[in-house]
């Protein structure tokens, strides 16, 4: 039955990845590619990746939506047919496929528990997590501390994402020829009653079920980059429903600002202050009368860090996209 | 100092990620500018001081975490990284150093802490991918220095800078996703992401097609981002579009750092688990290295603007690398490693030079330039040194790399020959562009309207000179730089 | 479950086939995005499909239960940074998009070198 919905859902995401590149419509084009990212979701979920699911669904349906969408907000929404030549792109393309055809060819079986890949590392970890960190996801354990370096890396990531949006969408435009006219009215979905009353209701509950994600990370799925994805969804919401002015009236941008370099800083603080209690950097052992006791103060405080940098972060480039279509 | 000596190698990434985040707060552009040279001229001093020790006590491993090697993510710092780390904090201290005056007519002021907000996430992200002893984690400094890079290059005077970083982009997630392929197929077969790990492991593996395919997707990967030719075409718009400043600093080091993480990909991982690894390699990058050193050559001597000229010569010079590293030979390689020293200080002494000329005629181009040497004798005099070493005339820096690779080829014997003569019209044609350029600040009479006399600021001026003197003093006492290199050559020809 | 498994590897390559053909082959800038999208998420499907352990679950471990088999969980690590990376990516390219738009009056390829050239 599984395998049935898993060949369903794989033959959904070929056919939908083939309307986004044809589709000449790219409003139906980005609303294509937030089913592409739920679709993917649920294939991720089906092999055993609950927090990648997790992720993909808030990010990619979600997140990437919004942004794409105000971004179309300030293009033209059809896409122009030419008659360029596509034999190079065709070859290119093909040539990469064939190569990993060709790789993949007798790749290890698939789910097999002896493939190299489910050897060395990966057991080490389902092994001594209990005893070294104690916390029941593995996967929290590994982003959090064993690979913690790497999470911090992809904090700065989104970071460097922010900080370019706003350096980009600062500069002002030289004139306005080409600013189309304002269309959507700037004041939100106020004049809407339905869709406001849902969701105001739903508002606060995203923001919870952001939270819990975030607290939760040690035993379910979840982490500091969801929970920000959701909490951001949420004021996004809040944003669309009462206005952008509104949002900005509950987090200014000041606020923002503020959060995405606490968020930054609270993670290297951490893994600053584990050298200077004679650790190396990021090791949370000596944070702790313990170490397994440091590794929770490590791991809760890293994704604190993550949280809040991903929401001061996701919600500036929704504002700074959002600000452009009021402009007008 | 003492007690913070055994963190130099994570110390030479976080100190400038750290520091960002404090600089998206400082509106005020001087502060911002001073928080962000103090941070590169810290890392810089912990790069030379890390190259001082690997140089007398060989390679220093760190353990991100306390966690130990292929669990957690290791460091290592070898006479590779470490000549890599001084090259891209030395390129990144000498290009702000000129950016405190020469940024103000590109960058509105109220963005710069922004800009230099970016430039610092680069230096931490180049930083980072070269101390980085593991696979995944220089994907993910990978990304940083390459977002990063786009927004200063974004942060560009004129618009055509848009669509040029909009090309960039792609090619460049294009490239790190190739890359993220590689890794995954590597790790398909291995089970690790620890790079020594992943080289030991490997020879254990029976079906090689796997890690064949990761071989060449890792290295088109990373050859798009090295802009090798032909997947350079990013680069010259990329280059000619970004501020003068920012020119300076990824000229001198950005595609060098794509450029270290192939040859420890093809070197370290695959060299000793793949047979005929680096017979294909050289076959692979020797071609492509002679056709970048001719057909860009030929093209810059083409070009009317002066910053479009030194890009394509920039591609031209991944060419003499590529050859080097090629030869797979100790002199080989030492000749590739020491040439990225050697030209991260002519390219950056010329490109400093633009920005000290930009600063009077505006956009730099050959026609601009006319009377140049009587407006700005100082700056043309410099030019003429940084051309010189380019071309790789004895007693500047140039030299020494184009010496040993001459050397490197000639040690196949008749064939080798063969070799020599492109990297000898490489240098001709190198000639002849630049002296397109001093031609037309010398000789070409200066238009009736001209501008009157006058330097870029002392501050400027002073950077430009130490550039292109330090071209000339690494020329006479090459000990240093190629101690290093040969060191280099020696961990990545070993096979463990 | 074994056909699930070639078939995953096949998508994979199909998805990425159908990205680096979009990015390369379509002007409007846009549709370059998302098909740097949809080659990202390609990658996403080949790391995942690489955790999976036969007869196993999501590798949070339940306490008292000695012989649970768990499926891999490195490369969801891998992934979860991944996909951040590709939303950093979206943004960042949709910010010059829209500058680019407001420069040029157009998001098509073809017409901004056309622009450029003139």
């Amino acid at each position: 039955m599984i395998t049935l919905f898993g060949v369903f859902i794989l033959s959904l995401l070929v056919i939908t990845a083939i309307g986004i590149v044809r589709s000449t419509n790219l409003f139906a084009a980005v609303m294509l590619a937030g089913l592409f990212s739920l679709q993917m979701a649920a294939m991720f979920f089906i092999l055993d990746a609950a927090d990648v699911a997790l992720t993909e669904a808030a990010v990619g349906a979600g997140v990437a939506t919004v942004l794409l969408l105000s971004a179309l907000a300030l293009l033209d929404d059809e896409e122009r047919r030419t008659r360029r030549s596509r034999w190079a792109a065709i070859a290119v393309s093909l040539a990469t496929t064939l190569l990993m055809i060709y790789a993949t060819f007798e790749k290890p079986r698939f789910g097999d528990p002896l493939a190299p890949a489910n050897q060395h590392v990966a057991p080490w970890y389902l092994e001594n997590t209990p005893e070294l960190i104690d916390v029941p996801n593995v996967v929290t354990a590994i982003l959090a501390s064993f690979r913690g370096y790497d999470t911090l890396g992809e904090l700065f990531v989104i970071f460097t994402a922010g900080t370019g949006v706003l350096f980009v969408l600062a500069q002002r435009r030289r004139d306005t020829r080409f600013a189309r006219l304002p269309n959507a009215d700037a004041q939100g979905l106020r004049h809407h009653l339905v869709p406001r009353v849902v969701g105001r209701l739903l508002v606060p509950f995203i923001v919870l079920f952001g939270l819990y994600v975030q607290f939760h990370a040690d035993f379910g799925p979840g982490g500091g980059f969801q929970a920000g994805a959701l909490v951001s969804a949420g004021f996004v919401l809040f944003a669309l429903l009462e206005g952008e002015r509104a949002a900005l009236r509950v987090l200014p941008r000041r606020v923002l600002a503020g959060m995405i370099v606490l968020g930054a800083l609270l993670f290297v603080g951490v893994g600053v202050a584990g050298m200077l209690l004679g650790g190396n950097f990021l090791d949370y052992s000596v944070l702790g009368a313990t170490p397994v006791a440091g590794q929770h103060v490590g791991i809760l405080l890293v994704e604190l860090g993550v949280g809040i940098t991903v929401t001061g972060v996701l919600l500036t480039i929704f504002h700074a996209f959002a600000a452009r279509v009021s402009e007008r | 100092m003492n007690a913070l000596a055994p963190h130099l190698p994570v110390l030479a990434v976080v100190v400038a990620l750290a520091t960002a985040p404090l600089t998206f707060l400082l509106r005020e552009r001087g502060l911002a500018w001073a928080a962000t040279f103090a941070a590169s001229a810290c890392s810089l001093a912990i790069a030379v001081r890390l190259a001082a020790h690997v140089r007398e006590h060989g390679a220093i491993s760190y353990a991100l975490g306390g966690w130990p090697a292929p669990y957690g993510i290791e460091l290592v710092v070898d006479p590779f990284s470490a000549l890599l780390l001084v090259i891209v904090a030395g390129a990144s201290t000498l290009a702000l150093a000129v950016s405190r005056q020469g940024l103000g007519r590109e960058v509105p002021a109220e963005r710069q802490h922004l800009l230099y907000t970016a430039w610092l996430l680069a230096l931490a992200g180049l930083s980072g991918i070269v101390v980085a002893g593991d696979a995944f984690n220089i994907f993910v400094f990978l990304e940083i220095s390459s977002l990063a890079t786009y927004i200063l290059v974004a942060g560009g005077p004129r618009r055509q800078a848009l669509p040029a970083v909009f090309k960039y982009l792609v090619v460049g997630t294009v490239g790190a996703t190739f890359y993220l392929i590689g890794v995954g197929l590597i790790y398909m077969m291995t089970g690790t992401l620890n790079l020594a790990d992943m080289e030991v492991r490997l020879r254990d593996v029976s079906d090689l097609r796997p890690v064949l395919a990761a071989a060449g997707f890792i290295t088109v990967g990373l050859a798009l981002k090295a802009a090798v030719f032909p997947l350079h075409t990013w680069l010259p718009n990329a280059y000619t579009y970004a501020p003068n400043a920012v020119t300076v600093f990824i000229a001198a080091c950005a595609t060098k750092v794509s450029l270290y993480a192939l040859l420890r990909f093809d070197f370290t991982v695959f060299q000793g688990n793949l047979p005929g690894h680096i017979a294909q390699f050289a076959g692979f990058v020797v071609p492509l290295g002679i056709l970048a050193v001719l057909v860009a050559s030929v093209v810059a001597t083409m070009e009317k603007n002066v910053k479009r000229l030194l890009a394509w010569s920039s591609v031209a010079q991944v060419g003499y690398i590529l050859i080097g590293a090629g030869l797979a030979s100790a002199t080989g390689l030492t000749a590739a490693i020491v040439h990225m020293f050697n030209h991260a200080l002519a390219k950056g002494a010329l490109f400093v030079a633009v920005a000290c000329l930009a600063m009077r005629v505006g956009d730099v181009t050959l026609a601009g330039l006319a009377g140049a040497g009587r407006r700005q004798p100082l700056t043309m005099a410099a030019f003429v040194v940084g051309a010189l070493s380019l071309i790789g005339l004895p007693g500047t820096a140039g030299f020494v790399g184009k010496w040993y690779l001459v050397a490197a080829a000639l040690e196949l014997g008749p064939w080798g020959v063969l070799l020599v003569l492109p990297v000898l019209l490489g240098s001709v044609l190198a000639v002849v562009y630049t002296w397109r350029v001093i031609e037309a600040a010398y000789f070409r009479p200066a238009p009736a309207d001209a501008l009157p006399r006058g330097e870029a600021p002392a501050g400027m001026l002073a950077v430009l000179w130490l550039a292109a003197l330090s071209n000339l003093w690494f020329g006479m006492q090459p000990a240093v730089p190629l101690d290093l290199a040969a060191g280099a050559a020696a961990v990545l020809l070993e096979v463990r | 479950m074994q056909i699930l498994g070639y078939y995953n590897y096949w998508v994979f390559a199909v998805l990425l086939m159908i990205g680096l053909y979009a990015v390369m082959s379509r002007p409007n800038l846009i549709k370059k995005l998302l098909g740097m999208a949809i080659f990202q998420a390609a990658v996403f499907l080949l790391y995942i499909t690489m955790d999976k352990v036969e007869g196993g679950t999501a590798p949070i471990l339940r306490a008292g239960v000695a012989d649970e088999i768990y499926s891999n969980p490195v490369p969801q690590v891998l992934i979860l940074t991944a996909i951040v990376v590709g939303i950093a990516t979206l943004a960042l390219g949709l910010a010059i998009v829209v500058r680019i738009h407001e420069e040029y009056g157009t998001i098509e390829e073809d017409e901004i070198r056309r622009q450029d050239r003139e």
